[in-house]
């Protein structure tokens, strides 16, 4: 017998699969989403109370696809058009390949370049996350009349410009991948660089995208881009727990409880790492070098026994992928752990095109002040708080201030 | 299928001058190229040669002739080509065939048609 939760998460999971194979019957996402979230919301009143199905994907798609057809029986007398309703009246079983093929056509329809960035997150979340909209406004912080209007805008323009459903070629799919692993990950960001714990939309948001990447990664089990994505939001996911103290303080790397860290994540992320890299072994993809260095922060028993060869020597490969300042700055500090302050600050110093960034500031602060340089420390901590950085970051950055002598 | 508009952006270009003939030549190729999927379009002459027209107070008001616009930004509608295609990813690989799109851009937009 499952449990109410994991009914709602069968439900959950089995209407994004049903919305996906009727978006391919009926055509559209607009109409398919109506009649899957229709369908959705009767299993939630009823299987709880009746036990679920014994085929629970055949029920839902029976009554998403019922639904469906009223929706079109509808908007025909309305157009004074009579029945074209009938095509997909009958419970044709699908088998699981179609299923599979359904979901990453509506994958790369929801995460189409032809679509805005905005778009492509907010759309990915209504239809593979299963949000109402209301979740979705209440996540990314829009109001949510914005948020339904630019819903509308996107399935609008899937419909008129003509967006196919469909999955790239396979000589465009790198490419195309490349924009459904940045929406994914958008979604993490958007739920954890807030500092989760606040707000319970936002935790929301980082197992939404966790499991749109497990849904990707289990849809292209052989694109590295997929596993080394799924291995980064795993290994950062891992550390949720022990991210935020008792009063909702942010807690540092090297603070933190290692022994809140989810275990299960961390193996599997680490396990995913090991296939995303041996999948490239000549250009390792950017996720995966980024989950590697995750992993060997995760894999360390303390913080002074992290393994900092390691860790540079991974981003020194992710310098070769894609080559960022702000990759240096994270190098740098790497540096500073193993080498001193000194030549991590060397490194800092010495990148470009951050002046306006707050972290270079943040982290010159801190290898001033750890080199002894306490004057020169403060000017860097004010102008880093200066240029704002969330509420519990700047509570560390201005405790950090008030510790320095003089 | 669906018709697109390929509208192509570009600096103002004067067809007569001879440094423009290879321009001409890759546009002819790309026509061969794309000539199952097109249905018209054509090259417009430079913007300086626009005419705008206006009625002021609405329909049956004064009719007011303006020259140009002017391109005031680099890229100003050099041409357009009608497109009908599959879906928008056929489009968006004709568009970029477009000799236009490697030196300035190509929007591509929906034809609306009115049901007859």
């Amino acid at each position: 017998m499952l449990t109410g939760d994991a009914v709602a998460r069968l439900i959950r999971e089995e209407g994004t699969r049903v919305l996906a194979t009727l978006a391919r019957v009926t055509g559209s996402i607009d109409l398919a989403e109506d009649a899957a979230q229709d369908a959705v919301v009767r299993a939630l009143e009823t299987w709880p109370r009746d036990g679920v199905p014994e085929n629970p994907r055949a029920w839902l798609l029976v009554t998403a696809r019922r639904r469906a057809v009223d929706i079109i029986r509808r908007e025909a007398r309305r157009a004074g058009k009579e029945a074209e309703a009938t095509m997909f009246a009958g419970p044709v079983p699908e088998p699981p390949e179609t299923v599979r093929d359904d979901l990453l056509r509506l994958v790369f329809t929801c995460c189409h370049p032809a679509l805005s960035m905005e778009a492509q997150v907010a759309l990915a979340l209504r239809t593979l996350g299963g949000l109402s909209t209301a979740e979705v406004a209440r996540g990314l912080l829009v109001p949510e009349a914005t948020m339904a209007k630019r819903l509308t805008r996107a399935k609008q323009k899937i419909t008129q410009a003509g967006i196919p459903y469909r999955v790239p070629p396979a000589e465009q799919l790198p490419a195309r991948l490349t924009g459904v692993a940045a929406t994914i990950y958008l979604i993490f960001n958007e739920g954890y660089a807030a500092g989760a714990g606040a707000d319970l939309v936002r935790v929301a948001l980082t197992a939404e995208a966790v499991r749109l990447g497990r849904l990707l990664a289990e849809l292209m089990p052989d694109e590295p881009t997929a596993l080394g994505l799924l291995a980064l939001l795993l290994l950062h996911d891992a550390r949720r727990g022990a991210r935020l103290d008792g009063a909702g303080g942010q807690v540092l790397l090297a603070d933190q409880d290692r022994a809140r860290w989810d275990q299960a994540a961390i193996k599997e992320g680490v396990e995913l790492v090991g296939r995303a890299l041996r999948r490239t072994p000549d250009r390792p993809d950017g996720y995966a070098v980024q989950a590697a260095i995750a992993a060997c922060h995760a894999l360390a028993p303390s913080y002074t026994e992290t393994n900092w060869d390691a860790v540079i020597s991974w981003y020194d490969v992710l310098l070769a992928v894609r080559d960022s300042p702000v990759v240096r700055l994270n190098r740098a500090v790497a540096v500073a752990e193993r080498d001193g302050a000194a030549a991590g600050l060397a490194l800092v110093d010495g990148i470009d095109g951050l002046g306006g960034y707050p972290w270079w500031h943040a982290t010159r602060a801190e290898l001033l002040r750890r080199d002894g340089r306490a004057g020169e420390a403060k000017g860097a901590y004010e102008r880093a708080i200066a240029l704002g950085l969330s509420a519990p970051q700047m509570e560390h950055l201005r405790r950090r201030l008030a510790e320095l002598p003089g | 299928m669906p018709k697109y508009a390929a509208l192509i952006y570009t600096a103002d270009v004067d067809w007569s001058r001879p440094e423009f003939a290879e321009t001409s030549k890759e546009y002819n190729e790309f026509g061969e190229a794309a000539a199952a999927v097109l249905r018209g379009g054509s090259a417009l002459y430079p913007t300086s040669s626009a005419t705008t027209v206006r009625v002021t107070g609405g329909k049956g008001g004064d009719v007011v002739t303006t020259d140009g616009p002017y391109a005031e930004t680099k890229e100003a509608l050099t041409g357009f080509y009608l497109l009908e295609c599959a879906d928008l990813d056929e489009a968006v690989s004709v568009a970029a065939k477009i000799p236009a799109a490697w030196d300035g851009a190509v929007e591509v937009r929906p034809v609306l048609e009115f049901d007859e």
